[in-house]
């Protein structure tokens, strides 16, 4: 009797920390998100006598409705989106492809192609700047979304390719060859049986991809100097510099820009643990 | 090779005869080509011409530069001072975040790596940051720090850490402080997620034997979990040492190499010199230093695991 009272004690004891560690590790992780939705909805004039109160005793949808009517944000947001997806889409084709043939051809070269795509995810890509910049100026692709789109699809390449790889990895080689034994060409095969197999590994890459070309700052800063091609991150900054004291603003724009990128991590959430892996260790 | 080897015995590819079978060999550069000549425009050329610019004057506002000017600009950066402090900047900034990102990390994999209520609600929470844009989560924390909105400061005064609220992304003692703070914050999903899939991989029935054969939970761990996680946790620190050294947004966005370039590091220091003062031909040697640097440390890195796997057998 005592032998059980004193094990479900200490039972007690080591679920009880466990649960206390993942609530810390919640609240840090929440924390910042939480204060940044706060502060984004207190009015101006309660801003700063209630700052460190954890909700304000008024709340306001001020800040978005001047970031949403007065601002450039909703340009701003568009640009991103049309980067973003558009990088996205042609990225996971691009990667499909070279992906399916990693996974089941043995060609010439193979190895210093993936030897090639290896390193282009250990150098960094910020020496690639000022290169760029003047490859680009003379094509008139600086200061245009299209340029942009170009060079995000060129760095997520590579991790794009290391993932779908996996995915396609996972398929059973069987499945076109009996397709192309009934006589359609390895192409149709690949279309018609493997692309439908795949569409997690797809919805996973096209969420990875857009949450890179989303989040990507310091290029965009670079190729992009008019507000018309400008996207989210260098309008959210730009307007940091020039208005710094209006917080409520910022913050609001600031949720503005976290809502694509939740949803698309809600997306990939479940398939995190597995693409990472695949992608990242080989990466 | 079995793939195309096989396809080659196929009805379908015996009819077609010598141009089936050379389309058969074609076939895979079709489906890589695109991608090369994205990787090879994009990335390997202008790599190729950034390093030739290191030795050359290319600074934009200047129509008279593009000259060669040899090692002139490696001359000039071992004397200049905010290069070297640089240098030492990235050190810390690195191993500072590693160290934390990853024993924290490690951490929440094996709390995740448990059944318990609401584990899939609390994975999706905690892995949330990761997904956070950086530049946002850098202004975030940047607000956070500010005493004007931000409630650190109140609470590091309440703990008595500080004499009163001030922000210290301004202070260049612990300005670097700041943006490694919200690299931790961003990067312990990264970790966490990468030792959970490792933890998930490791055989159940070894913890079922050894628990039979009477080992503690500390004995498992110590004979079963670490020596399963020891080859993703070296290569994982490796890629992410790298991967830190060259990540300058949260530090461009939060302190821009400020106050006094005490949060300077190269990969910012070279982003600065091109887009601030469009020295393209500085910022480019600065980074063919860099990049000397990271792949002495890549080599230096695989060298010593190899000598250690030597030594083990």
């Amino acid at each position: 009797m005592t032998l059980t009272g004193q094990t479900s004690t200490r039972k007690m004891i080591y679920w009880g920390s466990h649960y206390l560690m993942i609530a810390a590790f919640v609240i840090f992780a929440l924390f910042p998100l939480y204060w940044l939705l706060k502060v984004s909805v207190t009015p101006n004039d309660i801003l700063y006598t209630e700052g460190v109160r954890m909700w304000p005793s008024r709340t306001t949808w001020e800040n978005y409705a001047f970031v949403l009517t007065q601002s450039n944000f909703p340009k701003y947001f568009l640009n991103s989106v049309i980067v973003s997806g558009t990088t996205a889409i042609v990225t996971t084709l691009v990667a499909a492809l070279t992906g399916y043939a990693f996974s089941r051809f043995a060609f010439r070269g193979k190895v210093i192609i993936v030897a090639l795509m290896l390193i282009t995810q250990m150098f960094p890509l910020v020496m690639l700047i000022a290169p760029i910049f003047k490859i680009l100026a003379p094509l008139g692709l600086t200061d245009s979304l299209t340029g942009l789109i170009i060079v995000y699809t060129a760095f997520n390449v590579p991790f794009a390719t290391f993932l779908m790889q996996s995915f396609f990895d996972g398929i059973p080689k069987d499945l076109e060859e009996a397709a192309m034994i009934d006589g359609n060409t390895r192409f149709e095969a690949f279309r018609a049986i493997i692309l439908p197999l795949t569409l997690p590994g797809v919805a996973a890459t096209l969420g990875f991809v857009f949450t890179a070309a989303w989040s990507e700052l310091l290029f965009a800063l670079m190729l992009v100097s008019s507000e018309s091609a400008s996207t989210f991150p260098v309008g959210l900054l730009s307007f940091v510099s020039k208005f710094s004291v209006d917080f409520g603003q910022m913050m609001a724009a600031g949720v503005l820009a976290l809502i694509p990128a939740c949803l698309f991590f809600l997306l990939i959430q479940r398939y995190l643990v597995q693409g990472l892996t695949a992608g990242a260790v080989k990466g | 090779m079995t793939t195309v080897t096989q396809t080659g015995k196929l009805p379908a590819e015996r009819r077609g005869g010598f141009s089936k079978k050379l389309s058969g060999i074609i076939e895979p550069y079709l489906y890589v080509s695109p991608a090369l000549v994205l990787i090879i425009a994009v990335m390997l050329m202008p790599l190729i011409l950034g390093l030739s610019y290191a030795f050359r004057d290319i600074r934009i506002l200047n129509p008279f530069s593009g000259g060669f000017v040899g090692t002139a600009h490696f001359e000039a950066l071992i004397s200049d001072q905010a290069f070297l402090g640089a240098l030492a900047n990235t050190a810390w900034w690195t191993f500072g975040s590693l160290l934390f990102q990853f024993g924290l990390g490690l951490i929440l994999a094996l709390l995740l790596n448990r059944q318990f209520l609401g584990r899939r609600m609390v994975q999706a929470l905690v892995f949330l940051p990761w997904a956070v844009p950086t530049f946002l989560s850098g202004l975030n924390w940047a607000w956070m720090f500010n005493p004007v909105v931000g409630p650190l400061p109140h609470w590091m005064t309440s703990l008595g850490l500080m004499a009163e609220p001030f922000n210290i992304l301004s202070d260049p003692d612990l300005a670097m402080w700041g943006p490694i703070i919200a690299n931790i914050w961003f990067g312990i999903p990264f970790f966490a997620i990468t030792m959970l899939a490792a933890l998930q991989s490791i055989p159940k029935e070894l913890y079922e034997a050894a628990s039979i054969d009477g080992a503690t939970t500390r004995q498992q761990f110590i004979s079963i979990t670490l020596p399963f996680l020891a080859p993703t946790i070296a290569i994982t620190l490796m890629l992410r040492t790298i991967w830190i050294a060259n990540f300058a947004d949260l530090i461009v966005v939060m302190t821009n190499g400020g106050p006094a370039d005490s949060t300077q590091i190269v990969a910012s220091y070279i982003f600065t010199q091109a887009f601030r003062r469009l020295d393209f031909g500085y910022a480019s040697a600065i980074a063919a230093v860099l990049l000397v640097l990271l792949l002495a440390y890549a080599l230096s890195v695989i060298a010593l695991r190899r000598a250690m796997t030597h030594a083990d057998s």
